[in-house]
């Protein structure tokens, strides 16, 4: 099956753009009758629902953020009463303290909708074994993926996290198909599995890998190919968004994002000017038919560009591209932003590097100090400490062109940097500010 | 002449400069019953390689790649010294007479002698130099 739900998914764009007016036009005015929050996000920005008269009138809209759901714990932005809630999720709380998202039967049914285009359109369905390796519980990505799973009829194999080598043989007794997690984890599975004497490519059916919650580049999506022999496809979302909800489609040029459940914007961070597609700013999303907990203009801190042109694929609705940083993520490092990301997308086009890497951000002195460990690549060693130091200067080097501050690089033993199971941590900051 | 006998299998093995990381290795050979015939460490800023001949390179290979270690095997020549002052200056001078670059190198003084451990750029070139010279070479034989 090529497409899901074909009717709309290639329903031409003026249409489309119609239908999403409507449905923004009666959020706006539903949020303004039941939303004592938003009501008074209106009022302060003197807009009224009658002002939306076209669909760029979003603009007008005040803007929401994270902040606003921690301030409102647990449940004060919710806008369906009690008894029509399904299920909640909540979020870890890393960052500061933590927040709920709540679902109705029709929440469930658009993200579960959502995830079935998408995973239809990178080649899956009845037939396809599909393994979850995202956490399930209070995280999204384990319950959501696998409800998207089950309704396009593959068959779920609910690993969920953790105990590896049990998810490796399972991989190869079930002939699971695809594989669902996050890149970090998938990289350490094909470690485990190396170690296990087990040939991904050869010893087990593994053709898909949907991989997303966290960031990652072209360069690790080429190097992930070509070691396991799978396509790795861009799967995006986040909790206040439902989850996991959005996916590349078999043509690999970004997360297309379903226009009749989410208008997609690029703003500039620093103004909250919108930015026209092809500029490079902060997503920011409103989710046009949510019952339970909807967001208008949610700043999601992600970075990335969008592309409105209609897709090799036939699919009209616009796409993003790969997220490559998340504001609150950019480190300042004398003075120069850098992503982490950029410093992913320079290692990966180095051979000689492995495929994993910390970055520690410290300050010597009154100066920010930028040290890459780097893992050598095992077919890379060579028995002269000058050819080593070649290797270390070549990377430094490299990190130095394409961000613009000094960097020094370390080179480690493989297998001596930690392995994530759930979402990675690159980046160690010990600067006290 | 045949200097396949004459080259000798070094393990050589990446090693990040914190404490521990050469107990790690020998604890892993001495678990495989393999001795260790003569070591060297070289080090750079934050890293090393560590050199060693042993009586079972291959088993030592396999034992410590599947503990994730990044290991080769370089092929290095072993020429016999006198154990006694000018020992070294006699095979030095041969090395430098013939031309021979020496890449890296280490000495040990074993039961039969003391021996110099040598990589060098051309070693099919630096045994038949070295053999014609006079100077004795210890065969493959002698470590494993």
């Amino acid at each position: 099956m090529k497409n899901w739900d074909p009717r709309i998914e290639e329903l031409p764009k003026a249409d489309l753009q119609r239908m999403q007016y409507k449905l923004l036009k009666s959020l706006v005015y539903r949020l303004y009758s039941f939303s004592p929050f938003y009501h008074d996000r209106m009022k302060e920005q003197k807009v009224h629902p009658d002002d939306i008269q076209e669909l760029s009138d979003v603009k007008k809209l005040p803007f929401m953020f994270k902040r606003d759901l921690r301030d409102n714990y647990p449940d004060k932005l919710f806008t369906a009463s009690q008894d029509e809630l399904v299920r909640y999720h909540v979020s870890s709380g890393t960052t500061g303290k933590p927040t709920v998202v709540a679902y109705t039967q029709n929440d469930l049914k658009n993200w579960t909708t959502s995830l079935a285009r998408g995973l239809t359109s990178i080649g899956l369905g009845r037939g396809d074994v599909i393994q979850v390796s995202y956490g399930y519980g209070l995280f999204t990505g384990g319950l959501g993926m696998h409800y998207g799973a089950e309704r396009i009829g593959a068959a779920v194999l609910p690993t969920s996290v953790g105990n590896t080598e049990r998810q490796i043989e399972l991989m190869q007794d079930l002939g699971a198909t695809a594989i669902a997690c996050t890149p970090s984890y998938l990289l350490h599975i094909g470690e485990v599995a190396e170690k296990m004497g087990v040939n991904i490519r050869k010893d087990t059916k593994l053709r898909t890998g949907i991989l997303g919650a966290e960031p990652w580049t072209e360069g690790m999506r080429v190097r992930m190919e070509e070691w396991l022999g799978i396509k790795a496809f861009d799967i995006y979302g986040t909790s206040e968004l439902s989850g996991p909800m959005f996916t590349e489609c078999s043509e690999q040029k970004g997360v297309h994002i379903w226009s009749d459940l989410a208008l997609v914007e690029v703003i500039d961070p620093n103004s909250g000017e919108s930015l026209e597609p092809g500029e490079k700013g902060e997503l920011t999303i409103t989710i046009l038919q949510k019952e339970a907990l909807p967001m208008i203009r949610y700043r999601i801190g992600d970075i990335s560009v969008l592309e409105d042109e209609v897709c090799a694929c036939g699919r009209t609705h616009p796409r993003i591209q790969r997220i490559q940083g998340r504001v609150d993520d950019m480190l300042i490092i004398r003075g120069i932003n850098v992503f982490p990301s950029q410093i992913e997308y320079a290692l990966m086009a180095i051979p000689e590097v492995g495929r994993h890497f910390q970055s520690v951000v410290d300050r010597k002195g009154a100066l920010d100090d930028l040290l890459v460990r780097v893992e050598l690549n095992k077919d890379s060693f060579s028995d002269k400490i000058n050819d080593l130091m070649l290797i270390r200067q070549n990377v430094e080097h490299r990190l130095r062109n394409s961000l613009n501050v000094n960097v020094d690089v370390e080179l480690v033993e493989p297998g001596s940097l930690p392995r994530f199971e759930g979402k990675s941590k690159k980046v160690i900051d010990k600067r006290a500010l | 002449m045949d200097t396949g006998k004459y080259v000798i299998r070094q393990i050589s093995i990446f090693s990040e400069n914190r404490p521990g990381r050469l107990a790690a290795i020998a604890h892993a050979l001495g678990e495989e019953k393999i001795n260790i015939l003569a070591f060297s460490i070289a080090e750079a800023n934050g890293f090393g390689v560590v050199r060693a001949l042993v009586d079972h390179p291959a088993k030592a290979h396999d034992k410590l790649l599947s503990l994730g270690f990044n290991i080769a095997f370089t092929d290095v020549i072993a020429v016999k010294m006198k154990d006694q002052p000018g020992g070294l200056y006699d095979v030095a001078k041969i090395l430098g007479d013939s031309g021979i670059n020496i890449e890296y190198s280490y000495a040990y003084s074993g039961k039969e002698g003391a021996v110099l451990i040598l990589r060098v750029d051309h070693i099919d070139d630096a045994i038949k130099k070295i053999k014609s010279s006079g100077a004795t070479l210890l065969e493959r034989s002698v470590f494993h």
